[in-house]
């Protein structure tokens, strides 16, 4: 019986077990799920265990957006169950697959239906209208799911119009091994009854009753009461019988293992520019002057988990690659927003999409990427927008907004018009902060105004045009501010690239040694040799590409890293940068 | 009280382990706790005379006083009680009275006390409060004496401790002696130069249930022994309801059972560390 029962669906709570910010405790077949609606009207099931350190994830907090574990506060998304935040390592980005099992979420008639391997529908009842029902109080019974159902079959009620009567003849009109529909008829009042029995375990049952036409005020308490008592009657009537079987042991449900990268906190995955998810445009619309909003839905699944400052590539109709933030809040993760601004000297990206791709059209977009990763243990937040700029920042504050930690979205535009995506900054209210139409001199008066009071646990994070970027960062630092705690993303790199040199790249863990000729960039020699490398913009500005230098002098021309890291000399953007020294080994 | 598994690792069972705090015990009433698995009773005949006794034997069980403590031994005694030097210093107060019943794993109990990550998250505006909540690169070694020991750990802590006057950033040691013995070092926020010591002495009750018996040597400087103890009372209680929901309860020795982190590298070696043991009690052991 429980085998098949796996594959079936069945109620595991009543949809107003699921309150605004709730998480409920469900059990089905001895698996524990936590149960949580979104403010989005998801539905989540998930396995009860976070993957840390296996804290019940029915004891989290529902922010509305995310589920944040007790324990260490990890946070995962609403929809996908990914783990956007780990608040020990708040510079890393976490792994994008750590993602905790979902299982598959239905309401219908009142209640909330899961399965562990679905097969087919949930359970359709004739004569039973959505919406014109009422969900009985769940009773637990301790009884198998199976001996409960029986004894349903014998359970005599009044019909709803007919409480105080007696006399009523009740009928059985199906049954199986976890439900039953009767119905009882006085006079001219007649109620269809269903008992759906939920298999909690191998010896535990609850028993969830919805029955025909909507009673409303003292009638509804009336009828409820009288199911209640008759219920409860049964229930102690079913556990007294089946205690006298021996109790079947409790079901042991396996716990899936976490993946085996995972158990060593890996790298990201690695790969190339690979377009691995087809979306659909489903709507398209100015966002701002100049700017196209694209909402980007899945064609089939779900779109992966994503975190503040991540982006997608797009690939486009005619070939072109292109980069693009995701602009979402937390837990908006049914579809990816991103805007693109019309570029006068366009090569033919933002022109395709504001005029080619329309609302309909498929497209294919890479997983997203964080190269731009959110602390998030600031005491307070400084974003800093110049126009497009605002797309990775305004998903960063939204993020923050949501936790309630302090922070400001400076916004610098040259008019109202300009400001995009005025339905995401207007739920920012007081720390969205607009400054329009300035000179680059009065631009400078103002950044050097807002990095005033620069204090430990501050950071400040910069999205904008290059000389934008370019004057925060001389501001910020002048005004005290370390490097580490001014975070920067250039939309491009307008560096005149100098590929003329020639020189040697050791690959210390493939154990290769390649020859970089001039003309040709060291991502390009290492693809050609078969090494597998993500990548995503290509000219130095999104950070995809970076690697580890053990040994040799890099020839830094990506606009990624910061002065601190370029003279560490560590580290190195693959798609632009060379080297200076004969000889380059770095950590393949 | 129902039965539980026995405990089939040598290393436990020729070793001590708390079985009750001195102060709780009295003349007239039998303390009934358990052990390893094992129902054992403490009857005291006399004022100095403590007996454990074994309930399915009745058997005698080796056992003595040390540091406010009853501790006992189910089998051959291999090695002595776990020395902790600070209790012999006379400028400290030595404290217990703090302890707590936990429905978890003693296992899960240790890796609790050497997780920095979750003081934000359990122990709000005590030792730790959002949005302060990295934890800093630390060193983890096994010693030459087969000890786990963290150093360099660094925290920011709003209340370290019951003298401390606002918030600041603590160093911490940790040193793990034993599969069920686990010892905290911090600077003392007077004498900043001496460390305050919290050994935690985990009762293995049965493999899902242990009592954390915290023990204290801390400088007498500006501090009394009730506002500690109440301070440490008031630690445990908020980890308790956390522990209780960890599933499963035993700690999982294989590496994919569960996500960790740069944070947990102490938690990583301590579960290696006891699947080289072996020990298996209070485990989940790892698959092959
Ligand atoms: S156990 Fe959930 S965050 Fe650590
Ligand atoms: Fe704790």
């Amino acid at each position: 019986m429980l085998d098949l029962a796996k594959s079936r669906w069945h109620p595991i709570a009543a949809a107003h077990d699921l309150p605004l910010r709730h998480v409920f405790h469900g059990q089905l077949l001895g698996r524990e799920f936590a149960v949580w609606r979104a403010d989005d009207g998801y539905v989540n099931i998930w396995e009860n265990r976070c993957l840390h350190r296996g804290v019940r994830l029915s004891i989290g907090i529902n922010d509305g957006r995310e589920l944040k574990c007790q324990y260490h506060g990890w946070r995962y998304s609403n929809r996908t169950a990914g783990c956007t935040y780990i608040p020990a390592h708040p510079a890393d980005a976490p792994a994008r697959t750590i993602t905790n099992r979902t299982f598959a979420a239905i309401e219908r008639y009142g209640l909330v239906w899961s399965a562990e391997e679905p097969q087919g529908e949930v359970p359709e009842v004739a004569g039973l209208a959505e919406g014109r029902l009422l969900a009985l109080r769940g009773i637990p019974v301790n009884a198998p799911a199976d001996v409960v159902a029986a004894r349903l079959k014998g359970y005599r009620f009044q019909p709803s119009g007919r409480i105080d009567g007696s006399a009523a003849k009740v009928a059985v009109e199906a049954a199986s091994t976890f439900s039953v529909v009767l119905r009882s008829s006085e006079a001219d009042a007649t109620t269809l009854a269903v008992f759906f029995v939920q298999p909690v375990d191998s010896n535990r049952s609850v028993i969830r009753g919805v029955l025909d036409g909507q009673v409303e005020g003292a009638a509804r308490l009336a009828v409820l009461r009288h199911h209640n008592e008759l219920l409860s009657r049964l229930r102690l009537a079913v556990e007294a019988e089946a205690a006298r079987e021996p109790a079947p042991a409790p079901l042991e449900p396996v716990i899936e293992r976490v993946s085996p990268e995972l158990a060593e906190m890996p790298e990201e995955s690695k790969h190339g520019r690979k377009a691995t998810i087809r979306v659909e445009v489903a709507r398209k619309w100015l966002a701002a002057d100049g700017i196209a909003g694209f909402e980007l839905r899945p064609i089939k699944g779900l779109l992966p988990t994503f975190q503040p400052g991540a982006h997608i590539d797009v690939h486009l109709p005619n070939g072109l690659i292109r980069q693009y933030s995701i602009t979402n809040g937390p837990g908006e993760s049914d579809s990816y927003v991103i805007g693109v601004k019309l570029e006068r000297d366009s090569k033919g990206g933002s022109t395709c999409l504001h005029e080619t791709v329309r609302e309909g059209d498929v497209l294919a977009i890479s997983e997203p990427r964080n190269n731009f990763p959110l602390r998030r243990d600031s005491v307070k937040t400084i974003f800093i927008a110049g126009g497009i700029g605002i797309t990775p920042l305004l998903a960063m504050a939204q993020a923050l907004n949501n936790q309630n930690l302090v922070h400001e979205l400076h916004y610098f535009a040259q008019n109202e018009a300009q400001l995009a995506f005025p339905e995401k900054t207007s739920t920012l209210g007081a720390s969205l902060k607009p400054h329009l139409g300035l000179s680059p001199d009065q631009t400078g008066a103002k950044l050097r105004e807002i990095l005033s009071g620069y204090g430990p646990d501050k950071h400040v994070y910069l999205c904008g045009p290059g000389p934008m970027l370019e004057a925060a960062r001389h501001i910020a630092a002048e005004m005290g501010w370390p490097e580490t705690a001014v975070h920067f993303e250039y939309f491009k790199n307008t560096n005149v690239i100098d590929d003329s040199t020639s020189f040697e790249v050791a690959l210390a863990r493939s154990c290769m040694t390649l020859t970089v000729p001039a003309g040709k960039t060291i991502l390009e020699v290492m693809r050609d040799a078969g090494i597998d490398m993500p990548s995503s913009c290509e000219q130095g500005a999104c950070g995809t590409c970076l690697a580890t230098v053990i040994e040799g002098e890099p020839d830094h021309q990506d606009v990624y890293l910061n002065d601190a890291e370029r003279k560490s000399g560590t580290k190195i953007m693959t798609c632009v940068s060379r080297a200076k020294s004969a000889r380059l080994v770095l950590d393949l | 009280m129902s039965t539980a598994a026995l405990c089939s690792d040598r290393v436990l069972l020729n070793d001590w382990h708390v079985v009750a705090d001195l102060a709780n015990l009295s003349v007239g009433a039998p303390f009934h706790t358990r052990l390893l698995g094992v129902d054992i009773t403490i009857h005291c005949r006399g004022r100095y005379n403590k007996e454990v006794v074994r309930d399915d034997t009745g058997a005698l069980v080796t056992s003595t006083k040390r540091y406010g403590f009853l501790w006992a031994c189910l089998g051959k005694p291999e090695r002595d009680i776990v020395f902790v030097p600070e209790a012999e210093e006379g400028d400290r107060y030595l404290v217990t009275g703090g302890s707590i019943a936990v429905k978890v794993s003693g296992l899960r109990m240790v890796e609790n006390f050497l997780d920095m990550g979750h003081f934000p998250f359990v122990h709000t505006g005590w030792l730790g409060d959002e949005p302060h909540t990295e934890v800093a690169p630390y060193k983890v070694e096994l010693t030459a004496a087969d000890e786990l020991v963290a150093t360099e750990c660094k925290f920011y802590q709003p209340v370290a401790s019951p003298t401390a006057k606002g918030g600041f950033v603590v160093d911490y040691i940790y040193k793990v002696t034993r599969p069920y013995t686990v010892a905290l070092y911090k600077s003392n926020p007077v004498q900043k130069d001496r460390l305050d010591v919290i050994t935690l002495f985990v009762q293995p009750v049965d493999e899902d249930n242990c009592v954390a018996h915290p023990f204290l040597a801390y400088l007498k400087d500006g501090i009394d022994e009730a506002g500690i103890r109440s301070f440490m009372q008031l630690i445990f209680a908020q980890d308790k309801p956390i522990l209780e929901n960890q599933v499963p309860r035993r700690l999982p020795l294989d590496p994919r059972a569960e996500t960790p982190i740069r944070a947990d590298a102490v938690a990583v070696l301590y579960r290696r560390w006891l699947r080289d043991k072996p020990v298996t009690y209070g485990a989940i052991p790892a698959r092959m």
